[in-house]
């Protein structure tokens, strides 16, 4: 597939389309960490994440609409109030939806994806019902448009760059909460042994619900930024759910570094192939590549070694 | 619990569900709808061919596959290559830049037919293959996954991203596979027109015919050593594997069975409806598959027969009438299965309207009684054994203990 290109022509795509994949890689990455979490350190498959994350994009919507009439001079900061928001209404819902239901099947793990699934349902049409089956999309404030301009043939859009620094940071902030703060300590020791951890004091329904309510409120920021860089309809989390569910086992599901690693590798493979083949057979080999490798090695990428 | 005679085994209790589900297939509906109506039925039928998959496969080994759509559509798309290939003769496609091969590939400017496509000039291969290939998959993915003891959620990711690629494949590759639209207008059999009310009819019963034949296959295996083995091996998978069996070569076999029932059913859907297309191998086809089985009871081979026809008959029904609410319903019904009626419209059936049986069947054959059939005694034994180290959550799906 590499005939008829130079090498130095081969360099330049390999950038461009590398750059290009980073847009995918943000959305991956700020999908995966909340399922991450969520999965990993729960062990509870959530189905209707994709729906979470487009829960957080309409909350950025109504928003922009909201500052567009009422506030039109604090325009260029409304991302920052919808980012808030969407994670509160994300985090808020999510900590219902585990009261409701969750809570009942942790040791049903194939059921919860099942209810979860219920729910992915009931959530699309809920969307489909208030907002319409159309796509919408929110207007970028002034500063986010434009490109930088890097070497000749390579230019950065704003927004793709902004939406990474954005993952980026949610990703060293959940690093830090889940390695480097009482929460967290309190998290993985319930992962690690839950009746040690209840006999030492640690209310572990709470940390449940604190957990998945947490990684529902990252999907919510994560659908805040999805905004930025395409638009929103009643099914666009569903596109993702696969992939990002790849991602998280690819990576190894309780490593957050193999999170970002094989979110890293799969956006970029796919993107790169994209330009030498179609984009279908670009998704084809690479779901086939993961789904191999997977095979060979079901622990994933980084996995934790631990004994069973 | 083998009868003697195999004209006695209908008289006992589970031959005479057999038979209720019989006469209500092969005389109730019949007479009571139109051929059209029939024929729809016929199409839910051959969704039940998956759920009684699913029900060997996921309630009883605990494998759960959100694959099954991929076997399916494969059983399907092997029907849908023989009578296209059929469809396409010279003489029909003379209007074509090249004729005799089938007209979206002449669309897609393909001057020849693909090497993969010829062996489907033959009825038998094609026989073979509706089978054949859904099973090899099935071994493929089965070998490589559970001989590395890849199991649960894990498992059920993994065949969720097959079904994915499989779908984004077969709309991809639109000269060799008929993209998005699939594989459309099919005309005969062998000769024999498939589109008449009467060849509809007649592959109803076909169909209904071939579901039977299932069922019996499902009930032979799960009244076996076999069918325990799998029981055990989803309550209490090492303790199987140490008394000496071969954990993995059980997986296989019964992922394999599963991908073949539903590969035939998947060539009876081509049949009875005609044509076949990706929506039916997606990832929402595919979990739509799992709530045929779950909601007629996960234990239960001829709930999931039930299940299926009623969530596919409730969906048309609703589609037709009230489209927007039908995504709500069918959230609820997951949701609702899995958290207030974990064994489905069997468990029900079991708490609810057994009782009642009971005592009219004592009162007029207190000895049937006795006869009382495999299936249904060995459902509520795998989890009615209780050990100290045995844990209930994970082993039972009976509501009061969760």
């Amino acid at each position: 597939m590499f005939d008829g290109y130079t090498s130095s022509e081969l360099m330049s795509i390999f950038a461009m389309q590398g750059f290009a994949g980073l847009s995918l890689f943000s959305v991956f990455v700020l999908m995966a960490l909340g399922l991450a979490i969520i999965f990993g350190q729960m062990g509870v498959i959530n189905m209707a994440h994709g729906e979470f994350m487009i829960l957080g994009a309409y909350t950025t919507y109504l928003t922009s609409g909201f500052f567009q009439s009422y506030l039109p001079s604090l325009f260029g900061g409304y991302f920052f109030v919808a980012m808030v928001l969407a994670f509160l209404i994300c985090a808020a819902l999510g900590a219902f939806v585990e009261w409701l239901m969750i809570r009942r099947l942790y040791h049903r793990p194939l059921d919860t994806l099942l209810a979860t699934w219920g729910l992915s349902l009931i959530m699309q049409q809920a969307y489909r019902s208030i907002f319409g089956a159309r796509e919408v999309g929110v207007d970028l404030p002034e500063w986010m448009m434009g490109a930088i301009q890097v070497t000749d043939l390579v230019e950065l859009p704003i927004n793709g760059l902004f939406v990474m620094i954005i993952a980026l940071s949610i990703a060293v902030g959940v690093y830090f909460l889940m390695y480097r703060s009482g929460y967290g300590k309190k998290v993985r020791a319930v992962v690690q042994n839950r009746p040690m951890a209840e006999a030492v004091g640690i209310n572990s329904a709470g940390i449940d619900r604190a957990t998945f309510a947490l990684g529902c409120g990252i999907a919510g920021v994560a659908g805040a930024a999805f905004t930025m860089i395409g638009s929103t309809g009643p099914s666009s989390g569903q596109a993702y759910i696969v992939d990002t569910f790849l991602v998280v086992v690819f990576g190894g599901a309780q490593s957050l570094i193999g999170t970002i690693v094989s979110a890293f590798g799969i956006s970029q493979a796919q993107s790169t192939m994209e330009f030498f083949l179609s984009g279908s057979m670009a998704k084809v080999l690479t779901l086939l590549v993961v789904v191999g490798i997977l095979m060979l090695r079901p622990e994933g990428l980084m996995a934790l070694k631990v004994r069973r | 619990m083998k009868s003697s005679s195999p004209l006695k085994w209908f008289a006992t209790r589970e031959g005479l569900y057999y038979v209720a589900l019989a006469v209500l297939l092969v005389v109730l509906l019949p007479l009571a709808l139109d051929p059209f109506r029939l024929n729809m039925v016929g199409k839910y039928l051959t969704y039940a061919f998956v759920a009684i998959g699913l029900v060997m496969c996921w309630g009883k080994a605990g494998i759960l596959s959100l694959g099954q759509g991929v076997f399916f559509g494969l059983g399907g798309y092997c029907m849908a290559m023989f009578l296209k290939l059929e469809a396409s003769t010279p003489e029909a496609t003379a209007i074509q830049s090249t004729p005799g091969i089938p007209d979206f590939m002449d669309w897609n400017q393909l001057t020849e037919l693909p090497w993969f496509w010829e062996p489907f000039h033959s009825f038998s291969f094609t026989l073979l293959a509706v089978i054949g290939v859904p099973v090899l998959l099935a071994f493929v993915i089965g070998f490589a996954m559970f001989t590395r003891r890849v199991g649960g959620v894990y498992f059920a990711i993994i065949t969720q991203a097959i079904a994915a690629i499989l779908t984004i494949l077969i709309i991809g590759q639109q000269g060799y596979t008929g993209g998005v639209n699939g594989i459309t207008d099919l005309q005969t059999l062998n000769g024999w027109d498939i589109r008449t009310d009467e060849a509809r009819t007649i592959l109803y019963f076909v169909c209904v015919g071939m579901l039977f034949l299932c069922l019996f296959v499902a009930r032979l295996v799960q009244n076996r050593k076999l069918g325990r083995i799998l029981v055990a091996m989803n309550a209490q998978e090492n303790r199987v594997r140490f008394s000496g069996y071969d954990v993995a070569a059980f997986k296989i076999f019964v992922f394999c069975l599963a991908a073949a029932f539903a590969g035939v059913g998947g060539a009876m859907f081509t049949l009875i409806v005609g044509f076949m297309s990706p929506s039916f191998i997606g990832i929402v086809a595919s979990i739509e598959m799992v709530i045929f089985c779950a909601l007629g009871g996960r234990l239960s081979i001829l709930g999931a027969v039930y299940g299926a026809l009623l969530v596919n008959a409730a969906k048309s029904g609703f589609s037709e009438s009230f489209p927007e609410l039908w995504p709500f319903a069918m959230g609820a019904l997951f949701i609702g299965v899995v958290l207030a009626f974990p064994n489905g419209l069997a468990g029900l059936y079991q708490t609810y309207v057994m009782p009642l049986e009971d005592k009219i069947f004592k009162r007029n054959k207190g000895a049937q009684l006795e006869a009382k059939p495999a299936e249904k005694t060995a459902e509520p034994k795998p989890t009615a054994e209780k050990t100290p180290d045995y844990d209930p959550m994970i082993d039972s799906y009976s509501p009061e203990k969760s």
